[in-house]
């Protein structure tokens, strides 16, 4: 399913990311996924908020440069191929690449949720949904 | 050549010209008018000081060939600087003035004692900029062997400068620095090299500079002074006595002013350099503001030229950078970062000497909400965008990184855009 991501631009220095997390916290936001792509001198921060409207603000207020953006999140068998299987294979026969992914186990061994930015979002959607 | 008969020739060569931009150049035509003057105003040397100033911006106003005083056809060869936004500086020689140039680039290096019999290894930059083939240009007058070495390719200049026996260096004195120290880690001792003298200029040098200039590479460092809205390099040369570069005046007439207010100033007193050139055929300027400040001195030298002194330029009026021996002016960078679609003009330039002693500029530029992707490869790519667009207006490399929103302070007024690390 789609979901709303929050993304945040931030210097590779020390404390900005507790600079990032902590107007989060302070207005009672939880993080469901996170992951922070990097490189030498920055990194964007990218999450999936329990409020992504309140959480946007906050960090827009603590003065950050912060993007929302439309990512899936779906569910796959949390077994050996199963990211393969349900969605890299169908995504490539289609000719949709993949951005960049994050993944993780949700309820063990039952399902894992892997969260993905797509160049065709909704041809994407209509394939693994 | 005495005094008197000197300022006797200046006049004569004054009045000549001031007739010849008021019949050929529109816009001097127009300045002279609208001060209710005609040529024969200039009665006296002191009646320069009727004359309107040129700046910069009039180059820019009137870009390419406006300023030009001769049809494009006799111009033989233009050259280009900095200019203050995107668009260079451009200037324009005739043969004559091609000529011209040479005799005194020539007399520079002669000054300085360079002979037939040296070998002249000249690295200033080859191409639109002056420095490059106005020393060349010289020392082939002069009957030197001359190595266009061009800048860059510090080990390579080592290898020819013993292979080929150089005598004279050419080059920005941080240039003959980096080449000193390069030449130790290398394991060449400086003194093992047959140079002589060098001539250094293009940027400022302090006399600290030059004693560490003197020591590193075991040669009697000169300051050479020129701009291309004048010619270029030759315009002024410092002698042996290293005690101030005489400026050939008999074709560039030098006047200190008061930055502010435009009145001239007394020998001694310091201000800004501004010239007129009074034999120059395509482009003759008057009053041209250089934005260097320094002062004149009129009494004899040792040497036994009596050609005004200037004294060694430490500073400008403007905001001018020179960074590796080129012009770098802030709002060149900011008219890049403005192209740019949503880059905010909210940007540091940092200036540093580290390791080397070469110059670097490292340019800060924040991260608005319109430039923001939140994927890696686009915001590396706006970085390669940017400074790649830098380095093809300012004729040289810099650092960008991108920033946190309000990482660059904020001010009342006028922004300082620009940090200058460097020491020396």
């Amino acid at each position: 399913m789609r979901v709303k991501q929050v993304s945040v631009f931030a210097e590779n220095r020390p404390g900005r990311l507790q600079a990032v997390l902590t107007p989060l916290a302070e207005a009672n936001i939880n993080i469901r996924a996170l992951s922070i792509a990097d490189s030498a001198d920055f990194g964007v921060i990218r999450m999936i908020l329990s409020d992504t409207e309140t959480g946007q603000r906050a960090l827009k207020e603590a003065g950050f440069t912060v993007m929302v953006g439309d990512v899936l999140a779906v569910q796959v068998p949390d077994r050996p191929g199963g990211f393969l299987s349900a969605i890299v294979a169908p995504l490539t026969r289609a000719g949709v690449n993949i951005e960049y992914v994050y993944a993780f186990a949700d309820n063990p061994l039952e399902h894992a949720l892997v969260v993905l930015k797509v160049s065709d979002l909704a041809k994407a959607e209509k394939l693994i949904g | 050549m005495p005094r008197p008969k000197l300022e006797a020739l200046q006049l004569a060569r004054l009045q000549t010209k001031v007739r010849e931009v008021y019949e050929r150049v529109p816009f001097y035509r127009q300045e002279i008018r609208k001060r209710g003057l005609t040529p024969d105003s200039i009665r006296s040397l002191e009646d320069i000081r009727k004359l309107p100033f040129t700046s910069k911006a009039d180059f820019r106003d009137n870009y390419p060939y406006g300023l030009f005083a001769v049809p494009r056809s006799e111009v033989v060869r233009v050259h280009a600087s900095s200019g203050t936004t995107g668009k260079p500086t451009v200037v324009g020689y005739t043969r004559g003035d091609i000529e011209l140039w040479a005799d005194l680039m020539a007399r520079a290096l002669v000054c300085g004692g360079v002979t037939p019999s040296d070998v002249v290894q000249n690295a200033y930059g080859y191409g639109l900029f002056t420095g490059g083939l106005g020393i060349h240009y010289g020392a082939e007058k002069v009957g030197c062997t001359v190595i266009p070495m061009s800048g860059g390719n510090v080990k390579r200049q080592i290898m020819l400068m013993q292979d080929l026996g150089s005598t004279v260096l050419c080059s920005t004195p941080s240039f003959a620095l980096y080449l000193g120290e390069t030449a130790k880690e290398v394991g060449v001792d400086p003194s093992s090299l047959n140079l002589r003298v060098g001539f250094f200029g293009a940027e400022p040098w302090s006399f600290q500079m030059r004693v560490e200039i003197e020591e590193k590479l075991g040669l009697r460092a000169l300051d050479i002074y020129g701009l291309s809205e004048v010619i270029g390099p030759g315009v002024a040369e410092e002698c042996e006595c290293q005690a101030g570069l005489h400026i050939f005046e008999d074709h560039f007439y030098p006047e200190v002013i008061d930055p502010v207010t435009g009145e001239p100033l007394p020998d001694g007193e310091r201000g800004e350099l501004v010239f007129t050139t009074l034999t120059k055929e395509a482009l003759p300027v008057l009053r041209y503001r250089t934005r260097d400040i320094t002062a004149l001195h009129r009494e004899p030298c040792e040497c036994g030229r009596t050609l005004v002194r200037m004294e060694k330029v430490t500073g400008r009026t403007d905001d001018m950078l020179i960074v590796r021996g080129v012009n770098v002016f802030p709002s060149q960078i900011e008219s890049v970062l403005l192209e740019v679609e949503g880059v905010q003009p909210h940007y540091q330039i940092f200036v540093d000497r580290a390791r080397h002693s070469l110059d670097e500029i490292e340019i800060w530029v924040e991260v608005s909400e319109a430039v923001f992707s939140d994927e890696l490869r686009k915001l590396e790519a706006l970085e390669r965008a940017v400074r790649a667009e830098i380095e093809s207006v300012l004729g040289i490399r810099a650092t960008v990184k991108l920033v946190e929103p309000k990482t660059i302070q904020r001010s009342e007024g006028k922004a300082n855009r620009v940090i200058d690390r460097r020491t020396i």
